[in-house]
């Protein structure tokens, strides 16, 4: 690369970074300034942000995981909704770009006191706020701070809605272990109704031409059968189904999902016992999948329950990449936005 | 916007190979010698000098591929983020002469992200820059310890280098910008 950080030359002249700089060297091409769901995403963009990551990967593998690239920025995490990973994983991947981070646990804050979601991010921002990561049970609420927030809003999950976040890094971790997921069975098993991780996931997927498979009870796929009747996005290999065998044959992903006891209405499960029962995903079923199909969760798992403590500590068990490739995607996440964030 | 050519394949073949002698002779040997070039073009100039350093002294030199982007001074003055390359060092810095290899010296930001980038790796002995084309308009205190060719050129002139590997082909051409800078689109 040849310079390219000539800073302006004359005080108040328009910035020019450089002129030395050939097509290829230049800019990421990514437009958005909100990740508030994976469905404005273009193949493009997802393409960009799993290459961004890959760059990611590899600071992570440093002594030293820290490179200064949001150096001087403020990001503020807002949850208010319980979480480790994510909020962990989020914050370590701001400190590793050497962000400055601000944690606002909505339980210990004004919130507590009545103080409205509109009014909480105009405090924030007056803080000193450039990037804002929320979490909220309420669905769109995002959408909501992203109309007031003058900086970057990055969905950390709302609602049943979207956990984009989350999608991107379940792509990862695919494409990374199996490459192109064209044509490739991919199962998300269990409590699909309450899961905004698979809502989000079933976009990435189809757009990434996998054959996507929604497994469940079916109190608990309600609504997704008109998705399979009229296809996702554009893509036709979607489908639901409550049989465990004719979803999980020859699978090349099983993602299981964590039953959701605390959005759980009454009357949707018989009992806990049933469901692991008859969906939990045990070795016995895994063996029905491809011999190499890998075992993925969002996390936090009821072990027992959605999925055997065996499985989701079995060779074929790629939980623990979800998590180490969560950083990487927060991060190039961080990063790509932070370019448009002011 | 056509340029003139400033230097020819041969040219910037022999000037790699001055190079590669150059670097050996400073070091006194190869001893603890790594290359490592600065994304995009000069990963290959870096390989270009190995293979010239392994005929002449028949002796492998380890390279690598340094990727500065987050490191750069002027993320918070971009538009949009600059493209990730990647980096790739193979090895172990503490206690080695580095060598950076890179396409043009010119402002000296790129090597002072680089040198940056390099200390969160470990501590090596020395750094050394070694580049194709000096143009000038330093605006840091960096100077090139080997250079293939001192270039005058004025800030309104662009330099290209263009390289088999990238390119297609080998050459380095000067240009002047005509339009107004192409100011409305930083970095692209």
């Amino acid at each position: 690369m040849t310079d390219v950080l000539d800073g302006p030359t004359d005080a108040g002249e328009l910035v020019i970074p450089s002129v030395d700089v050939a097509p290829e060297d230049g800019a990421v091409g990514w437009r958005h300034r909100h990740l508030l769901d994976v469905d404005d995403l273009s193949i493009d963009d997802i393409d960009l942000v799993m290459r961004t990551a890959d760059a990611m990967r590899e600071v992570l593998a440093r002594p030293i995981a820290k490179v200064p690239a949001l150096r001087g920025r403020n990001v503020t995490i807002l949850f208010y909704e319980a979480s480790t990973r994510t909020r962990v994983s989020f914050e370590v991947a701001a400190k590793n770009l050497s962000a400055d981070v601000v944690n606002v646990a909505a339980a210990t804050s004004s919130v507590s006191k009545g103080e409205s979601l509109v009014d909480t991010v105009r405090t924030l921002e007056a803080l000193g706020a450039q990037m804002l990561v929320m979490r909220h049970s309420v669905s769109g609420a995002p959408y909501l701070a992203a109309e007031v927030f003058n900086g970057s809003v990055l969905n950390g999950g709302d609602g049943w809605h979207a956990h984009p976040t989350q999608a991107l890094l379940d792509l990862y971790t695919m494409r990374s272990r199996l490459g192109s997921l064209a044509g490739r069975k991919v199962v998300i098993l269990g409590d699909v109704l309450h899961s905004r991780v698979a809502r989000s996931n079933i976009w990435t997927l189809t757009a990434a031409g996998a054959d996507l498979w929604l497994c469940g009870p079916s109190t608990l796929l309600r609504g997704f059968e008109a998705w399979a009747r009229h296809g996702v996005a554009g893509s036709r290999r979607f489908h639901v189904t409550s049989s465990v065998d004719e979803a999980l044959r020859d699978a090349a992903v099983v993602m299981a999902l964590r039953i959701q006891r605390e959005r759980m209405a009454s009357g949707l499960l018989p009992s806990l016992r049933e469901y692991a029962a008859r969906y939990g995903l045990t070795s016995a079923r895994l063996a029905t999948a491809r011999p190499e199909a890998l075992v993925m969760h969002p996390g936090p798992m009821n072990e027992g329950v959605e999925i055997a403590a065996d499985v989701a500590a079995g060779a074929q068990s790629v939980i623990t990449d979800q998590v180490t490739n969560g950083v990487a995607i927060r991060m190039a996440l961080l990063y790509l936005l932070a370019g448009a964030a002011r | 916007m056509t340029g003139r050519r400033i230097m020819t394949a041969d040219e910037i073949r022999r000037a790699t190979i001055r190079l590669s002698h150059e670097i050996v002779e400073k070091q006194a040997g190869t001893s603890g010698l790594l290359l490592i070039g600065i994304q995009r073009r000069g990963v290959p100039l870096a390989r270009r000098i190995a293979e010239a350093i392994a005929e002449n002294e028949s002796v492998d030199i380890a390279v690598g591929a340094l990727d500065i982007t987050f490191y750069r001074d002027d993320l918070s003055l971009v538009a949009q983020q600059p493209v990730v390359k990647g980096t790739d060092l193979p090895f172990g810095i503490d206690g080695r002469t580095i060598v950076l290899v890179d396409d043009v010296l010119y402002t000296g930001r790129t090597i002072r992200a680089a040198m940056d980038a390099l200390v969160d790796f470990g501590r090596p002995q020395a750094i050394r820059l070694a580049v194709l084309v000096d143009r000038g308009h330093r605006e840091l205190p960096i100077r090139a310890d080997h250079v293939g060719k001192n270039v005058p050129t004025s800030r309104e002139e662009i330099v290209r280098v263009h390289l088999e590997e990238i390119d297609g082909e080998d050459g380095v051409d000067i240009e002047r910008v005509v339009e107004s800078r192409r100011a409305v689109e930083p970095v692209a």
